[in-house]
């Protein structure tokens, strides 16, 4: 094209295509916040009554309420609470006499490991899935694996964690149906007792992303260009990975993050059955306890964590696209 | 093996097949025997659904849609390819028989770049290290007239022209030195002006390679261009074959005359001369984005002006993107013009469709290019016709299907037929459909966008036919629009011709042959390819554009950079002026003053 060298370099496009996206991360984050602010607000009871109990008196309530700091507006709350959540302190629970940062560290640490092990087991496992079963469209490898992933779609986790349990726990004693996450245990027993809960995430997770795998990719199977590399003698496997994976990335990671979003929140039943101290946990029971900082503070988690993960599926997804990156 | 006598591909008794649900199969081509001498081009013509693609692709031991290939012998060189098996058909594909493709844009893949696809066939077979391929792309492409050849092949499809792309896509065939190149209608999706320039590529570059060719095609005049045997389909079954001047030119078979005669329209007497105007358009612009002081943000058309008569034809002609589609939504007031005015008889009509009166709406209908989305597959054809009529004129009931026989009588269909959904119906039959489906609403002006493009040459015909027909009897002002430039002469009482946008020239039938034209309808004129076989040799003089680097900036004339006839000092700096003569109107500086010593002199002044 003429003039090509006047067009500012192709960078430019796309840091600012990615620029936008990471401000409008941050924009929703803030409106979560809000969200997140008035909905606890909303619930019936605070903190001041949950700590004086059923006998205390109105004016207990109230001076304990003044004390802290209940009764300001809520505007100068709202904001106070999130100066000091930007300034990584996201308050004091007066319900647990704790910090709701050392609340939250180890919690969110377990929560971590977890999420990562079953996500490197998933993907993987969905990846796989997801391809082979594309590739194999319509033959009975693919209607077999159809069957398997729908059903597992379709399955309570509960149904699948107990059933886990009772094979595994229960008839072949192989792994522990509690998970022990203690300082000292070693790696392979914190493996071991980590198997369970795991393969249980992995299951439902893994189900999903090869469903919508196999879409993305089936879709792409279909367009012309794949007919082209095939006249072109070019075998299967590198049409798969070298021309329909930079086009089906960007559905196949969104995809991915929606779903290894929920291994966040999600996992309640989960760490319930195997006791494993998540931060879902953490947070049902702040709600119970209506102790409004931690309950606050590992909604904005979650949201965070949300929102990074689409927020990391968009950018691979601008990034894979030549239409959008030069 | 080297028996010079022996032909370099060979063909018998080929046969393909579907499995149908019921275990039973279809026979999709049947008996199909050819060959082919070294070096030789064979044309597969016929309409679509004929097996032409087929047949290509079973020379690639490959199907589309799974079909079954049997066949007593297909022979390319010394390979068997009825007797090879996956593996050795991958071997082959790519590296020993090509392929290219009707959409460049659709073939090569829009997520890497062009040159790691057109090397891949090399690499993919091993023939040659990554750099060595490299070299051998950008060899091929200096050599397919492709321009920057060091870089292009860095770009993505995206970032590269139609006409560039699908020579891109060429090189991609050739670059392993195949035996038997297949081209499925190379150049069907270009427009006529850049089709010339990619058949001479094309030609000259199967010729250098020394390759055999099959060339699938349903326009006669480019396979009279590119063959030198012809096999004529029809459903899949061998019609007529023979050498390409002799099926071209005194064609045996009944079904090749009916093509023959399909592809070359006969010219029409002219309409009622000066007859009431009914449609007028004046100094219109539209386009898309913000609108600002009559100007849109990406402007389309520029001040596009004519008038067209009760019964009257016009036809507006130009490339892909010139604005021929938009001017007819601005008359249907789908798009309000960001300026001008549209008259319909003698009242103005409002920019905007919701603006305009039921009655204005009723006057101004417009059949859309394409059948297949205009019309809702889940309606009949009752449904799909009834509604206009109890739209505009109020009538249900037993009189609406009356009024629907009646229509589908018009439009030569059988009135049992409006009890199928449109879904079911052929090509042709879903047009006609879409055609009374805007009759119905009794039109004064008809708009028919691109109406047989999507058709086969003698269905399309005939659809032009029944138009034609119709705008007679019924004294309806019709515009054609369409890149066809022998259509729209052979139908049209007026030519509008757009470039970019501008309407370059506006010609009347009478005064078409004999008189002296804008560069770009000579451009327009000199493309469309010929049946005659010298055609294409013939258009390797033409001038090229005088100042190709030229840049059109404010009101400048469009057409600059690829006019081959530029007055230096002028076309580049002042507007072009609109020159008057009778039936014609001229949006040049040339015009009406190229004297033959002037035009000498500007043609090398043009070569400097």
């Amino acid at each position: 094209m003429p003039g090509q060298a006047a067009n500012p370099p192709a960078w430019l496009g796309v840091s600012r295509l990615v620029a936008k996206r990471v401000l409008s991360a941050l924009l929703t984050l803030l409106l979560v916040s809000v969200v997140i602010f008035v909905a606890a607000s909303l619930l019936p009871g605070d903190a001041a009554q949950e700590v004086l109990g059923q006998s205390a008196t109105a004016e207990q309530v109230a001076a304990l309420r003044h004390e802290m700091g209940l009764d300001r507006p809520a505007v100068t709350r709202y904001a106070d609470w999130l100066t000091s959540m930007l300034r990584g302190d996201p308050g004091w629970s007066y319900i647990a006499g704790m910090s709701v940062r050392d609340l939250i560290g180890t919690r969110l640490v377990n929560t971590l490991s977890l999420a990562g092990v079953t996500a490197l087991v998933s993907v993987v496992l969905a990846m796989t899935i997801g391809l082979v079963s594309a590739i194999n469209r319509g033959a009975r490898l693919d209607r077999a694996l159809n069957v398997v992933t729908l059903s597992l779609v379709a399955m309570p986790e509960f149904l699948i964690a107990t059933v886990f349990v009772l094979i595994f726990s229960v008839k072949l004693v192989w792994l522990p149906s509690i998970a022990m996450i203690s300082e000292e245990a070693t790696w392979g027993e914190t493996l071991r007792s980590c198997a369970l809960p795991v393969a249980c995430l992995a299951f439902v997770v893994t189900a999903q992303m090869a469903r919508l795998t196999r879409a993305a990719v089936a879709d792409e199977l279909d367009r012309p260009y794949v007919e082209m590399a095939r006249l072109k003698g070019v075998p299967l496997r590198r049409i798969v990975l070298f021309h329909i994976m930079p086009n089906a990335a960007g559905p196949v990671l969104n995809a991915m993050a929606l779903s290894l979003s929920y291994l966040m929140g999600g996992a309640l039943v989960i760490e319930t059955i195997f006791s494993y101290p998540g931060l879902a946990s953490l947070m049902v029971n702040a709600v119970t306890s209506r102790d409004m900082p931690l309950l606050q503070a590992c909604a904005m988690v979650f949201c965070a964590a949300y929102l990074a993960l689409i927020l990391i599926a968009d950018i691979v997804a601008i990034l894979a696209n030549p239409r959008l990156r030069a | 093996m080297t028996d010079p006598a022996r032909p370099a591909v060979e063909v018998s008794g080929l046969c393909i097949s579907v499995e149908l649900p019921g275990g039973s199969s279809r026979p999709i081509v049947e008996d199909i025997s050819f060959a082919i001498p070294k070096g030789e081009v064979l044309a597969l013509i016929g309409e679509s659904g004929s097996g032409k693609t087929t047949i290509a692709l079973a020379m690639m031991g490959y199907s589309r849609f799974g079909g079954h290939i049997s066949a007593d012998c297909i022979r390319v060189g010394d390979m068997r390819i009825d007797q090879m098996d996956a593996a050795g058909l991958r071997r082959l594909r790519g590296s020993r028989v090509a392929y290219i493709a009707q959409s460049a844009a659709a073939a090569f893949n829009p997520s890497r770049t062009i040159i790691a696809q057109v090397i891949e066939p090399l690499t993919v077979h091993g023939l040659a290290s990554p750099a060595a391929a490299r070299q051998r792309a950008i060899d091929l492409f200096r050599e397919l007239a492709l321009p920057w050849p060091e870089t292009i092949g860095d770009r993505y499809p995206h970032q590269v022209s139609g006409g560039q792309l699908q020579r891109l896509m060429a090189a991609m065939a050739l670059i392993t030195g195949p035996e038997l190149v297949i081209l499925d209608e190379p150049t069907t999706a270009l427009d006529v002006t850049t089709q010339v320039e990619v058949l001479n590529v094309f030609k000259s570059a199967l010729a250098k390679s020394g390759a055999t060719a099959i060339y699938v095609s349903h326009d006669l005049a480019v396979v009279a261009q590119m063959a030198d045997r012809i096999v004529v389909l029809k459903d899949g079954r061998i019609a007529e074959q023979g050498e390409a001047a002799a099926v071209l030119h005194q064609p045996q078979s009944d079904y090749a005359k009916t093509l023959l005669a399909a592809s070359q329209p006969v010219e029409r007497a002219a309409g009622p001369s000066r007859a009431d105007s009914v449609l007028s358009v004046e100094a219109v612009h539209a386009g898309y984005g913000r609108i600002r002081e009559g100007r849109a943000a990406m402007p389309v058309i520029a001040d596009v002006s004519f008038e067209l008569g009760k019964g009257q034809s016009l036809g507006v002609i130009g490339e892909s993107g010139s604005g021929k589609s938009t001017l007819a939504r601005v008359i249907a007031g789908l798009l309000p013009a960001s300026a001008g005015t549209v008259r319909l008889g003698g009242e103005t009509l409002a920019a905007g469709l919701a603006e305009r009166s039921k009655e204005q709406l009723r006057r101004v209908q417009i059949v859309f290019q394409n059948a297949d989305t205009a019309l809702n597959p889940a309606q009949t054809v009752f449904d799909t016709l009834a509604r206009p009529l109890a739209f505009y004129h109020g009538i249900t009931g037993a009189a609406a299907s009356d009024r629907v026989a009646r229509l589908l009588e018009t439009i030569q269909l059988d009135p049992a037929l409006a009890r199928r959904r449109t879904a079911e119906l052929s090509g042709g039959q879903k047009q006609r459909v879409n055609l009374a489906r805007a009759l119905a609403a009794e039109p004064d002006v008809l708009l028919c966008d691109e109406v047989t493009s999507a058709l086969d040459t003698v269905v399309g015909a005939a659809i032009l036919e029944l138009i034609d027909g119709l705008r007679r009897d019924l004294g309806i002002a019709t515009v054609f629009i369409s890149h066809d430039l022998s259509m729209v002469r052979a139908f049209c009482d007026e030519m509008l011709v757009l470039y970019a946008g501008q309407a370059v020239e506006m010609c009347a039938k009478e005064a078409f042959p004999g008189s002296a034209h804008h560069p770009y309808t000579d451009l327009l004129v000199a493309s469309v390819p010929e049946l005659d076989s010298a055609w294409l040799a013939s258009r390797g003089g033409q001038p090229g554009p005088a100042m190709p680097e030229a840049q059109v900036t404010g009101e400048l004339c469009r057409f600059l950079p690829r006019c081959p006839l530029v007055i230096t000092g002028t076309c580049d700096r002042l507007p072009p002026p609109l020159i008057t003569a009778p039936g014609q109107r001229v949006l040049c500086h040339r015009h009406g003053k190229a004297e033959p010593s002037d035009q000498e002199h500007l043609v090398t002044g043009a070569s400097r």
